[in-house]
């Protein structure tokens, strides 16, 4: 490929961001073309890597060895366990409001909504402090109206937990008066938005006043600014005199928007064109090249040549797998073969975590992730595929969404910048 | 359910993306939001009986459409329910005199001095405000003492402009015409330095202020009217606009928004370019002279909602940065506040201004010479708040080709 050719990326998720940065970055002329946002906006905005095999993992690093030899058709296994350290190292430098922390040697167990913990190696900062391994106790703390957040929720589902190390978490459930002020909507956004507010600040931290017990850790909705949010998780933490912690919300997600917004600036600048709304509509092919993508515009569509497609569409939610109503199942923008999802097959099974053929189909792809026929003849030289199109996992069983989509989206972009297809 | 636009509510799956880039529901708690105020606010609209009147706290920016991974028609699900909204409980004078400029522009053009000495008053400008809720200090450019299309119409086809070669029709748009004719020749000598030989047909409005204030029955009229004046005489050229919401309107918003099915508007929005559009084209097929001359300038490029809703990149962007010297850096996105007439009303002022000051506040830190930005009340806007002087892009080619007025 022609080293001053722009290369293409469908897809604005994580997956599309990472190679489009890690492309602008390199000096590669990288243009987003996306429908719309990704799961970015949904996304509690923790790097999980791998949490699950179904045992728990306690540190991905360590499994993730075993874990690739026993899924030989894992993306983690196409670009191996290395890459998947070194991307997410790169992404985390990147990461800076809030400042990401952890790595894949030990995973947080990270309180939920739920009250849950998740496993995820890698956090903002502004969640650390709930790590269930420090054992609370935990005080939960509501605000007024915020809608899915149930503190109690939280608090009672964490105390029924115990840590790794099998000691009792002490957690209980605190309510605030504090009015959000006006008719302000009391979304995850709206609150984020008054907390970026430092006398609303010092209102919420005087509103605890004498309500804490000495050794109890703080835990909030994830909703403690967007920009500029490590600077009012630290000045809280300063105010209480003790350590907070976030717990994502319901979607949106004020840390998934802060996790996308950084990376948005970074692509740009770093010079990556991006067009939103852009839906990629068509491609044009020379043999096992593909030579440019049509993307849909406000009157008609417009050719974009590209000297290497990176597909980053997502999965089932994303469009970038669709079923129709006859059970058929496609890859709609070049048409790639889907593995794993026979046209026909069930839709639906008995019980709602049941194994389902369709949670591991995808995308097969070698280790470049060129995309592959079900020989493994490689279909075209230089379309590498990333994220949640891929074939061969099971993300919300392995804990392992944003790792793959890092790895991926990473390994298609250095596959790009190195192999020159 | 046939309406492709209202059928389009049937795939929200609520994930709320929407709800994080509307621009207008971040600053205010009086418009709830494009998930609230689209798709679900809809099921309960019947004929007769608008939901409820936060709808019309709507920009119309078009943000939320642009950014819903479904397929949503969120803005324009709003648009036609303001336009119902409207036609229920009516417009005020304001809103009926704003939504005019192919009107109001005839008669403030030749008594420019005077108007303009009005609206630069303050005294006055709080009696418009009182009298008719136009707010006092929203920005409204000075009328221009003679109309682009008077100087087009005495203007001689450019020196290096074969007859025979491309050629373009030029939709200018009332603020061209009306305010800023400079750009006009601007855009008229850009391009015949390219050897394009550029039509002004006669031309009024393009109906945007009327479909953005509601009144859709005029804003179908107006529209038809200016796609019949733009094919007059003419063959099946390219028609290229330099403003990119008007230039959107041929385009797209006729269809979707005001549900003109004319098989003609249909055909003449797909041979509608954005000037930046056009000569980008131009450029990828190597027809695009190059030799521009050094322009050492640091300069803000802001692409208004508008521009991207076209989903046709950032022309504008690859083209400046052809230009030796110059040193362009892209705006984070985000809208000036203004979307049209709405920033200039006064319970919406506030609003306007605190959806821009992000934008604003980039302008004065970053301290550019100049921002470019292709929709014109978002650089009266701009300017307006932020002190910095704004132009179209094009403008900045002109001088980098050396060219004179
Ligand atoms: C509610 C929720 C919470 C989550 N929380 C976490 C978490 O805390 N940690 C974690 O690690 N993972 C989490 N995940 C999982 C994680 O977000 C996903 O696995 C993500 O990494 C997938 O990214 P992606 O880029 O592959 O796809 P997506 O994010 O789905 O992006 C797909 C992109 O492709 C675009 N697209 C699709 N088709 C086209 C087309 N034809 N033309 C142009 N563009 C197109 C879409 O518009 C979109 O921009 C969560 C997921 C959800 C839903
Ligand atoms: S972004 Fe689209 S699908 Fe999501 S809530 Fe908004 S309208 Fe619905
Ligand atoms: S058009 Fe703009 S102001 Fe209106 S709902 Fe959509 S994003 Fe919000």
């Amino acid at each position: 490929m022609s080293d001053d050719g722009e290369i293409v990326v469908v897809g604005a998720g994580m997956a599309g961001l990472v190679a489009a940065l890690r492309l602008a970055e390199a000096g590669r002329r990288a243009r987003i073309l996306a429908k719309g946002f990704g799961a970015t906006h949904l996304s509690g905005a923790t790097i999980d890597v791998l949490g699950y095999t179904p045992a728990p993992v306690m540190s991905p690093a360590g499994a993730l060895p075993a874990f690739v030899a026993e899924h030989p058709d894992h993306p983690y296994a196409r670009v191996g366990a290395g890459v998947v350290e070194e991307a997410v190292g790169w992404l985390k430098g990147h990461l800076t409001d809030p400042r990401y922390v952890g790595d894949l040697g030990r995973n947080f167990l990270l309180p939920t909504a739920a009250g849950v913990c998740k496993p995820a190696a890698v956090a903002p900062q502004t969640m650390a402090a709930g790590d269930l391994r420090g054992g609370g106790p935990y005080a939960i703390v509501g605000l007024p109206g915020l809608k899915d957040f149930y503190p109690s929720l939280v608090a009672g589902n964490l105390a029924l937990a115990t840590t790794p190390a099998g000691t009792a978490v002490g957690a209980r459930a605190v309510e605030v008066d504090l009015s959000p002020g006006g008719r302000v909507d009391a979304g995850p956004l709206g609150y984020a938005r008054r907390f970026e507010d430092p006398r609303f600040r010092a209102d919420f931290a005087a509103a605890l006043q004498g309500r804490l017990a000495a050794d109890e850790v703080l835990g909030v909705p994830a909703v403690l600014g967007l920009a500029g949010a490590e600077q009012a998780w630290e000045e809280l933490e300063a105010r209480v005199e003790r350590p907070i912690f976030e717990i994502p919300t319901l979607p949106p997600s004020v840390p998934g928007l802060r996790m996308f917004t950084v990376l948005m600036a970074a692509a740009r600048r770093a010079g990556a064109r991006v067009v939103i709304g852009a839906e990629v509509v068509g491609v044009e092919t020379d043999g096992y090249r593909v030579r440019g993508v049509w993307s849909g515009t406000a009157n008609g569509r417009r050719f974009y040549p590209t000297a290497a497609l990176v597909l980053a569409t997502g999965g089932w939610a994303a469009g970038g797998l669709v079923m129709d109503s006859h059970r058929v199942v496609r890859e709609p923008v070049l048409g790639l073969p889907v593995t794993g999802a026979d046209d026909g097959a069930a839709r639906f099974l008995p019980g709602y975590l049941d194994h389902h053929p369709l949670a591991t189909a995808g995308i097969a792809v070698d280790r470049w992730l060129r995309p592959v026929d079900a020989r493994g003849a490689v279909l075209y030289d230089n379309v590498r595929v990333a994220g949640a199109t891929l074939a061969g996992a099971e993300p919300w069983k392995e804990k392992s969404g944003d790792g793959i989509s890092v790895a991926t989206g990473y390994h298609a972009a250095m596959s790009v910048l190195t192999e020159e297809g | 359910m046939e309406d492709p636009v209202r059928a389009s509510l049937d795939h929200c799956v609520k994930c709320t993306i929407c709800e994080t880039a509307c621009p207008v529901a971040q600053v205010t708690p009086l418009f709830p939001g494009p998930k609230y105020e689209g798709p679900q606010a809809e099921r309960f609209r019947q004929p007769g009986a608008s939901a409820d009147h936060s709808v019309d706290y709507c920009s119309g920016c078009g943000i939320c459409s642009q950014v819903c991974p479904h397929g949503v028609k969120i803005a324009e699900i709003n648009s036609r329910a303001r336009a119902a909204y409207k036609a229920e409980v009516g417009a005020p004078l304001r809103d009926r005199v704003l939504a005019r400029p192919g009107v109001t522009g005839p008669m403030g053009s030749p008594v420019a001095p005077v108007v303009n000495r009005v609206m630069a008053n303050g005294p006055a400008r709080w009696v418009l405000e009182r009298a008719v809720g136009l707010h006092h200090s929203a920005p409204v450019p000075p009328y221009a003492p003679r109309s682009f299309q008077r100087w087009a119409r005495s203007h001689r086809r450019g020196a290096g402009v074969h007859p025979d070669g491309r050629s373009v029709v030029y939709f200018h748009g009332c603020s061209t015409n009306w305010f800023e004719p400079d750009l006009g020749r601007m855009v008229v000598a850009v391009l015949e330095r390219n050897g394009v030989q550029v039509r002004v047909p006669d031309q009024g409005c393009c109906g945007l202020p009327l479909q953005s204030n509601g009144l859709f029955e005029p804003a179908r009229r107006t529209l038809r009217h200016l796609a019949h004046d733009l094919a007059a005489g003419g063959g099946d050229e390219p028609v290229v606009a330099s403003s990119s919401s008007c230039g959107l309107m041929l385009k797209r918003e006729g269809r979707e928004i005001l549900g003109l099915a004319d098989e003609d508007l249909r055909a003449m929005g797909e041979r509608t370019y954005d000037i930046c559009e056009f000569l980008l084209d131009l450029h990828d097929q190597g027809a695009l002279d190059t030799d521009f001359r050094r322009l050492p300038l640091r300069v803000l490029y802001h692409a208004p909602c508008q521009q991207r809703g076209h989903a046709m990149g950032t022309p504008a962007l690859d083209l400046l940065r052809l230009v030796p010297g110059m040193e362009v850096v892209e705006s984070a996105g985000g809208c000036c506040g203004i979307a049209g007439t709405y920033g200039l009303k006064k319970e919406k002022y506030g609003i306007a201004m605190a959806v821009g000051e992000p934008l604003f506040e980039q302008v004065r830190t970053g301290n550019p010479d100049v921002v470019a930005c292709d929709g014109e009340t978002c650089r009266w806007q701009i300017t307006a708040a932020s002190d910095h002087s704004s132009v179209h892009p094009v403008a900045l080619l002109f001088w980098a080709y050396g060219l004179e007025l």
